[in-house]
């Protein structure tokens, strides 16, 4: 059923005057750009015809940074200002980076911030602005190839990601000036690419092994409907791990210590690298080191050696896989195929080890590295409004069980893992102590039982609860997930009704206050006027309101609503206009609040019009109705 | 709207799961935030609302414990809180298989021993459905309660299965 039609008559995009959007898999080792053409999806290449970005900033003394194989280039002559694999400090604090018991070549720096910042040549960077360099670069390339501004875009996320690296993702989205469609969870992303050309059906398998993250998803697929039966993962093992269990190995032959220089570790890491994918097809390669004092260390390294070097690390991976049958309560023979995603699939142990625990063969035939940005690309292009028949739809969950601090150290668990999103639960708690008239909520992510063993998202505080005896108080708690897998948290005092200000203190991640500054500092560096950004941001949204409310009064403007209630919001809607035509951000901005509360009723009845057309044609059904289990 | 007027679905404990699981579907075609993606912010919220409300509703309806209880409270019977007398021969079976459960690892052969308490488990649980099932097409005041009784014996059985599972992940691991 087509509930709504999104785009305006007269402004819809005509099928060779489509709203530009592209599909973004931001990846540890290498990221991508894809669109939707006339003839189907496909990556973009830059202009050397290459379409892999490596996920690599190098940063420069007074120059813009090198984003991608410029920046690669750099990475063993100048390790401390090359930075690669971002992706895997997304959303951390520095003690989970610190304590990841890989020796980095860079400089962090703790300030006031929760997130660290490396110290460059160029300055002082988090995770979040390195991320947005590379998605610059992506959308200078997509923006290029596609001539025109893009309108939005679907950036993919490991399923496994938990809310602050989903959140840093955006985050950096924003600051690369990108409006993000949608976060999309990477095996999702390939089951669609996968799937709809295929016109697959029943339950399939997608175990994603990438440079950094390691994900398995088990979906059902059903006439365009994509969903999600569980997901598990690991957002810290990949191939870079592989990389470095041949390095060590080197170093062992090589007799190179473990003092060795940044230099050194990553002309390491270069060569293991190498060997692995050299690996994937030959039986055994030749090794050659440059060594710190001078000399090379020549070697070989033959397939088998290296399988018993990584089988361990696979063997991992089969853990998640055990989970989400359990979890989805379906046996590895109910599994119709098994499609495999990631460069690291590549080596033939995984496709070997994985074929075994599934009991069948992999799927190939499909590319591992493209798949997830054109998954992306596909969601993108519908949610764009540039597919307006297209019945596909992506029913996704938490990857996470979430819950909050009890007393004791303990967390209660409000969203189980593995639940379908958009979720909203509420559970009630109450006061620890007489005339308690405070409480500190700490919400947390993870599956253990201990609060030291989960994450932490963040902490808030509900004031002004009235003093009661203990216990008496009900506290109503609120977690909400939305469709990206974001988690918003609110509170609220029932017997009196006092609302939690909401101050979330993300424990990982940056507040607002930060972004603001990132913004201006990243658009100070690009020579862009901040206010003139910010009033385009206005103009956007305000074209986007007028234009869905416009869709929404020619459907149901009829049917809804009497003379005045019209009115009232076309009133609101000419004015909206008038101050889109204006030069005030603010005022765009105050605009289309009033403009949003005028037409409240409006969207609500919308949807409550909308269960009644879901329903309709069932009602006979129901008297006739088979009576069977 | 109840859950069960949500999905169009008579308020019975039986139920067609593939029908179940089509309306589903159809419910989220209609109500997914991503059908909105180029709505006002305001029906984008409500969207995320509605699309949360199938949720919650699709996974108590789909839970054969979750249905019975929504079916007892829609009745205004709390139940699941212990309460009433325990079926002596149950609790004494229940007594057995945790038993067994703790024992698991001192078996010869862990893995086995763990399969045969889940069957069991899981046969157990089985008979429980199809007493509810029973019970609630009774619809008198004396199978409800007796409803009541078996929801309780269905989260004591979901409870082991639920150890069972996570006695296997550490088996494995």
């Amino acid at each position: 059923m087509t509930l709504l039609q999104i785009s305006e008559p007269g402004r819809s995009p005509e099928p060779h005057q489509r709203r530009l959007a592209a599909g973004i898999d931001l990846g540890t080792t290498n990221s991508l750009v894809a669109t939707v053409r006339s003839g189907g999806p496909v990556t973009l290449p830059d202009s050397a015809g290459h379409h892999l970005l490596p996920s690599v900033v190098h940063y420069r003394k007074g120059a813009p940074p090198l984003v991608g194989e410029e920046a690669r280039r750099h990475l063993a002559t100048d390790p401390q200002n090359t930075i690669s694999s971002i992706k895997r400090m997304m959303g951390k604090g520095s003690a989970d980076i610190t304590g990841s018991g890989q020796r980095l070549p860079y400089r962090l720096v703790e300030g006031d911030s929760a997130v660290p910042r490396l110290h460059t040549a160029g300055g002082e960077f988090s995770a979040v602005e390195i991320s947005a360099e590379i998605l610059r670069a992506l959308r200078r390339r997509a923006e290029q190839s596609l001539g025109g501004e893009l309108y939005g875009v679907v950036i993919t996320v490991p399923a496994y990601f938990d809310d602050a690296q989903r959140q840093a993702t955006r985050d950096a989205a924003r600051l690369a000036g990108l409006n993000v469609l949608r976060l999309l969870n990477e095996p999702t992303a390939a089951a669609v690419a996968y799937g709809l050309e295929q016109g697959a059906e029943g339950i399939y398998v997608v175990y994603d092994l990438g440079g950094g993250t390691f994900d398995v998803s088990l979906l059902r697929l059903s006439r365009g409907v994509f969903e999600v039966l569980a997901t598990a993962g690991d957002t810290a093992l990949g191939g870079d791990d592989m990389d470095l269990l041949v390095a060590r190995w080197i170093m062992r032959q090589a007799g190179i210590g473990d003092d060795a220089g940044h230099h050194q570790l990553r002309r390491l890491l270069a060569a293991a690298r190498g060997a692995k994918e050299g690996l994937t097809t030959a039986g055994s390669v030749s090794l050659e080191v440059e060594l710190e004092g001078g000399g090379r260390w020549r070697g070989q390294l033959s397939r088998s050696r290296f399988e018993q070097l990584v089988e361990p690390l696979i063997k991992k991976t089969l853990a998640p896989c055990r989970r989400v049958l359990r979890d989805a309560s379906v046996a590895a023979d109910q599994v119709r195929e098994v499609i495999l995603v990631g460069g690291s699939t590549r080596a033939p142990l995984v496709q070997r080890l994985v074929g075994e625990f599934f009991g069948k063969e992999p799927l190939d035939g499909v590319d591992p590295d493209r798949v997830v940005a054109i998954g992306a690309a596909i969601q993108a292009d519908i949610l764009a409004g540039n597919k307006p028949d297209q019945e596909m739809l992506l029913l996704d969950v938490t990857p996470l069980s979430l819950g909050l601090e009890t007393m004791g150290g303990l967390v209660e668990k409000v969203i189980p893992r593995n639940t379908p999103i958009p979720v909203s639960r509420a559970q009630e708690f109450t006061t620890y102590r007489d005339g308690q008239t405070a409480m500190a909520i700490h919400v947390l992510q993870g599956e253990r039982e201990l609060v030291s063993d989960c994450r932490s998202l963040g902490r808030f505080e509900l004031r002004g609860i009235p003093p009661m005896v203990a216990g008496a108080a009900r506290i109503r708690v609120t977690f909400q997930v939305d469709a990206d897998g974001l988690l918003s948290v609110s509170a609220r005092e029932e017997t009196k009704g006092v609302e939690a200000s909401i101050q979330v203190k993300p424990s990982y991640g940056l507040t607002d206050s930060e972004i603001e500054q990132m913004l201006k500092d990243s658009l100070a560096h690009a020579s862009e006027d901040v206010a003139a950004r910010t009033l385009r941001e206005q103009q956007v949204e305000a074209d986007r309101v007028l234009e869905a409310l416009k869709t929404a009064l020619d459907e149901d403007g009829e049917s809804l609503l009497d003379s005045g209630e019209r009115t009232a919001i076309e009133e609101a809607m000419e004015e909206l206009r008038g101050a889109r035509e204006g030069s005030d951000a603010r005022e765009i901005k105050r605009a289309i609040k009033r403009l949003e509360q005028r037409s409240q009723a409006f969207a609500a009845r919308r949807m409550d019009a909308g269960i009644k057309r879901a329903l309709q044609g069932h009602a006979l059904e129901e008297v006739a109705g088979p009576a069977g289990r | 709207m109840n859950h069960f007027e949500l999905f169009g679905l008579p308020p019975r404990f039986d139920l067609d799961p593939a029908l179940l699981g089509e309306r589903y579907r159809e419910l989220q075609r209609a109500f997914h935030p991503d059908r909105f993606a180029g709505a006002t912010p305001q029906e984008r919220r409500l969207s995320v609302q509605r699309a949360a409300q199938v949720n919650l509703a699709y996974h108590t309806l789909r839970d054969p414990l979750e249905r019975a209880r929504y079916l007892l409270e829609l009745h205004g019977i709390r139940s699941g809180e212990g309460g009433g007398q325990m079926d002596q021969e149950f609790l004494m079976q229940q007594m057995e298989m945790r038993e067994a459960l703790a024992d698991v690892r001192n078996r010869p052969d862990p893995a086995a021993a763990l399969a045969q308490i889940a069957s069991e488990a899981k046969r157990m649980r089985n008979a429980v459905v199809q007493q509810l099932s029973r019970q609630f097409g009774e619809d008198s005041e004396r199978s409800l309660a007796a409803a009541s009784q078996s929801v309780n014996k269905l989260m004591f059985l979901n409870k082991i299965l639920q150890e069972v599972d996570e006695t296997e992940e550490e088996l494995s691991s």
